[in-house]
């Protein structure tokens, strides 16, 4: 630890977990353990928390992420489903029926080349929901692991993970996803590859600053008086006390990286005709936006309702589970 | 008590609205503050002392709230205040200092601009002569360097300077109260006994009356003309501090006085109350502290005592007392 | 004070460097020949391999780097591809048109943000509260070019109070600052009210309102300073937010500014092009963190005089 206080500025800044992440009170210690209810007779009635408890707030307290848990679900059924669901098959063409308006027949209307909208957008629901979870989950396990590591080794391993963390972090996400994808082409593939490499920094600060305070705990220390091994610690011991930024970090992750894959196909660097993505679906609307809107506004809306959904259900999580990460 | 009451809190009733029900925090309490004198509340943490000190600066948020009784400031209600005119009683006629000095300060301004405010807040005085007055009350309390110190931040000043300008923001208006929850609490024994001096020698010249709340039994015995000894909200016995200390009444009281350590009596083990402090929420349906106490009676456990006159200005609410007049129903 | 500002400003530099190394890396990792990827399949050998010596693509990397770093510390980002032009003079020439983009919808995202967030916390639990938040939450979930497309239906061709495209009158300038505005206006209002409601948590709040003042005074006068100060350093953080979506806000609106430049630089494999306006924006962001971080100092009193 060069400097406490600069790391303290630079936690509370970039607000990240630890405790007392934005609050200003300037004492650390008094910050960290304070009860929601200040009051003298309201901290006698003391929160429990297990995980089925907190999960018992989250229902009782917000409808809100409980419905958007719902629609999320929802979302991932008509996905796995979709050849199912969708009335159309979301590639078959068909010119005589190009740019209709929204009818009985076609809810959302078709496309310049006559296709279903709405079977495009629940066929893209599999693109978006899979890059969501899955290049956010890896870029998050590499994250983890490099945070544990910079965190629990400290010294030389620290410095080097956190200043590579450093400069991922400079790069505007989606210029950096723009780099990767000017190397690699264009193609979900690579987005897919792209999105795994590039978002890890922001989990490994977050893991570290927890495993540096956790560290310090009284039970981490038994463990290592009594010759526990290192990795057996870090995961063990260290690792399920992060769980709960994790989730909520995980929940939050997914909406940014929808939005990436839609913003890297709606710059035309990233799906390719004729794939479903929403983005690519918006930006071969936006020719068409004055005459028919709804060819570019529906995808849009789609992207937005399932980034509101996690949104939702991450703000929800926060608050029962880790009241202290914050906004980032 | 003939004297005239400058507080005069009667009945007051406080609760939490929690999830988990309405939690009578602060249940019935009376008390009176005559002028010039320093009144303490005694009990351990979360018998109510605190929420009525925010009860009667009208500082409690939610989820808590005044729900019965009344505060007479003067001879003026004060309970039902709107906000606006509360702010004008707030600081200036009724002043609180808290008990984390090291907090209670806003960290991002100089702390003699942070006094000044309560001057400009409630007389019209220009700055600089608001700035004067600062620095006199500085010197009052105690502060060396005063005109070095007003623009000090909090965080470079010590625990017991951050308490000495507490001290002076509330004593810079001359309000008739201060309230001083726990004011020495976080300090050093040594800053200890120079705050509590300081603020009964203001008390003297300024003619405030002062209602200490300390759990610290030597400290009411130090500097309180009058006691109140509080217990899961409400008041256990009330007596001039001599006669507590002579003749503490209440299980409870005494079961306090026994469990001070004193020096010149060898004790094998020091003498605490058995039990905790009841949940507010399921308090037992007798005496609140009946299941703690060693003299208690069948009837304890099914019927609330009233606070009875032990002796002339000695309330004490026990059935053993219960002889003399009910000062309450 | 002094000593921590050039600490401050010597951690940026590895950064500076290693980014520039990480775009540089990344560029060249490309699987076979970069020239050949730039051109395409069908070009004759001898071209490729006169354009390589051209840019020096035949030398080996670290040579390249440093020349690279030298040329650019010069002001020099090399000559594009497909311009023919120097990349510093066509970054210079689209910079103004992303300053003014990024700084219109920065003033849109901080008077709405703050206004919005401010309220939101006064309100604490309100319907107010509750609107507001709701509409922040929708400002961050809608995908900027979404919020442009909308707006350009709305405003452009329904209304047609604004022109559709271009960016070369204030008219012009409007759709696209909301745009790209609105976005950080919902992440700017979430995070003051949260600081504004946790700062009022604080024993000091009690202190304001113990002294006399209003419950509007105690938030304008006490909270809000305490609030804002890590919403200061947010602002760098916007800023490299911000600059990604002015990529796809420029595109919406066809606006020639750096974003357009990196799109191009990738739609027509042009590498000096896209390497010079990433490598440029990025040091652009790390300059604000660091007056940001720097501003920070210089506003908390805690750190300003020495704890």
């Amino acid at each position: 630890m060069t400097d406490e206080k600069a790391r303290l500025t630079e936690e509370n800044a970039k607000g990240k977990a630890d405790g007392n992440a934005g609050t200003y009170t300037g004492e650390r210690e008094t910050a960290k353990g304070r009860q929601p209810q200040p009051e003298e007779a309201g901290a006698q009635l003391g929160e429990s928390d297990t995980w089925t408890d907190k999960m018992q707030t989250l229902m009782r307290q917000n409808k809100l992420a409980v419905f958007s848990a719902v629609m999320i679900l929802l979302m991932i059924l008509v996905a796995v489903f979709a050849p199912l669901v969708a009335p159309y098959d979301h590639l078959a063409q068909s010119l005589p029926d190009r740019l209709q308006d929204p009818s009985a027949a076609h809810w959302l209307g078709t496309d310049e080349l006559g296709r279903d909208v709405l079977s495009r957008i629940i066929f893209g629901a599999r693109i978006s929901l899979t890059i969501g979870l899955l290049p956010t989950l890896i870029s998050m396990s590499i994250g983890t692991v490099l945070g544990l590591c910079a965190g629990f080794y400290g010294g030389k391993t620290d410095f080097i993970i956190m200043r590579l963390a450093d400069v991922m972090l400079a790069f505007p996400s989606l210029l950096l996803a723009m780099v990767v994808m000017y190397t690699m082409g264009g193609g979900l593939i690579n987005i897919f590859i792209a999105l795994s490499l590039v978002n890890w920094a922001g989990t490994a600060r977050i893991v570290r600053s927890q495993t540096l305070s956790l560290k310090e705990k009284e039970f981490v220390e038994a463990a290592r008086s009594i010759g526990v091994k290192k990795w057996t610690i870090m995961f063990r011991h260290i690792l399920p006390n992060c769980l709960p930024s994790l989730i909520v970090l995980f929940t939050l992750n997914i909406p940014s990286a929808i939005l990436s894959e839609a913003s890297l196909s709606f710059l035309g660097i990233g799906a390719q005709p004729p794939s479903a993505s929403w983005g690519l679906m918006v930006v071969r609307g936006k020719k068409y936006l004055f005459s028919e809107p709804w060819l570019s506004i529906a995808p849009s809306v789609a992207i937005m309702i399932v980034v509101l959904a996690f949104n939702f259900l991450g703000d929800g999580l926060r608050d029962v589970l880790d009241p202290y990460l914050k906004e980032q | 008590m003939g004297e005239t009451m400058i507080l005069d809190i009667k009945n007051l009733q406080s609760h939490f609205f929690t999830a988990k029900g309405e939690v009578p925090a602060v249940d019935g309490v009376s008390i009176q503050v005559p002028q010039g004198k320093i009144i303490g509340i005694v009990g351990e943490s979360g018998c109510g002392k605190s929420m009525t000190a925010m009860s009667v600066m009208g500082l409690l948020r939610y989820p808590g709230r005044v729900v019965g009784g009344s505060i007479a400031l003067a001879g003026r209600d004060i309970t039902h205040l709107t906000p606006k005119e509360l702010s004008l009683v707030r600081g200036n006629e009724i002043s609180m200092i808290f008990q984390e000095p090291m907090t209670s300060l806003n960290p991002v301004y100089p702390v003699g601009k942070q006094v000044r405010e309560a001057i400009l807040l409630h007389q019209k005085l220009s700055k600089t002569e608001a700035k004067e007055r600062v620095i006199d009350i500085f010197r009052a309390v105690g502060i060396p360097e005063p005109e070095k110190r007003y623009y000090s931040y909090p965080h470079q000043l010590s625990g017991g300077l951050r308490q000495r300008v507490m001290i002076g923001m509330a004593m810079v208006c001359h309000p008739k109260v201060m309230i001083a929850d726990e004011p020495t609490t976080a300090l050093d024994v040594t800053i200890e006994a120079q705050i509590l001096q300081l603020m009964k020698k203001l008390c003297k010249e300024q003619g405030t009356s002062i209602i200490l709340i300390t759990h610290n039994m030597g400290v009411v015995a130090e500097v309180c003309d009058y006691v109140y000894v509080m217990y899961a909200g409400k008041v256990m016995e009330q007596a001039e501090t001599f006669a507590l200390f002579d003749h503490p009444s209440h299980p409870y009281t005494q079961g306090l006085l026994k469990s001070i350590p004193k020096l010149d009596e060898k004790a094998e083990r020091l003498y605490t109350i058995e039990g905790v402090v009841p949940n507010l929420l399921h308090l037992p349906k007798g005496c609140s502290f009946c299941t703690r106490c060693d003299q208690a009676q069948e009837r304890c456990f099914v019927q609330k005592p009233c606070l009875y006159e032990a002796a002339d200005g000695h309330g004490v609410r026990c059935f053993q007392y219960e002889s003399g007049g009910q000062l309450d129903e | 004070m002094l000593s921590r500002i050039l600490k401050r400003i010597a951690i940026s530099i590895p950064v500076l460097v290693g980014v520039v190394l990480a775009i540089f890396i990344m560029l060249r990792i490309v699987p076979g020949d970069p020239v050949t990827t730039m051109l395409g399949e069908h070009v004759n050998p001898a071209v490729i391999e006169k354009i390589s010596r051209e840019m020096g693509l035949d030398q080996p990397l670290h040579i390249q780097f440093i020349k690279y770093v030298a040329n650019a510390l010069q002001g020099d980002f090399g000559t594009s591809y497909r311009l023919n032009r120097n990349v510093t003079q066509i970054i210079l020439d689209a910079f103004p048109n992303t300053v003014k983009l990024s700084l219109l919808a920065a003033a849109v995202a901080w008077l709405i943000g703050i206004v919005a967030g401010i309220v939101a916390a006064i309100q604490q639990n309100k319907l107010l509260d509750r609107l507001f938040m709701g509409g922040a939450l929708m400002g961050v979930s809608m995908p900027v070019f979404m919020t442009a497309l909308v707006l350009q239906y709305v405003f452009a061709f329904k209304l047609k109070w604004f022109p559709v495209s271009g960016f070369d009158s204030w008219q012009a300038m409007v759709l696209p600052a909301i745009a790209l505005g609105w976005n950080s206006a919902g992440s700017i209002a979430r995070m003051t009210r949260s600081n504004l409601v946790e700062v009022m948590q604080n024993d000091f709040i009690r202190t304001a309102r113990a002294k006399g003042l209003r419950e509007n005074g105690v938030i304008v006068g006490h909270a809000l300073k305490n609030a804002m100060l890590p919403v200061v350093t947010m602002m760098a953080l916007q800023l490299s937010s911000m600059l990604s979506g002015a990529v796809l806000t420029e595109s919406v609106f066809g606006v020639p500014g750096i974003g357009r430049l990196a799109v191009n630089g990738i739609e027509t494999r042009d590498m000096p092009l896209l390497q010079g306006t990433v490598v440029f924006t990025t040091i652009l962001i790390i300059l604000g963190n660091l007056i940001a971080d720097l501003l920070y100092n210089v506003l908390d009193p805690r750190i300003r005089e020495g704890a």
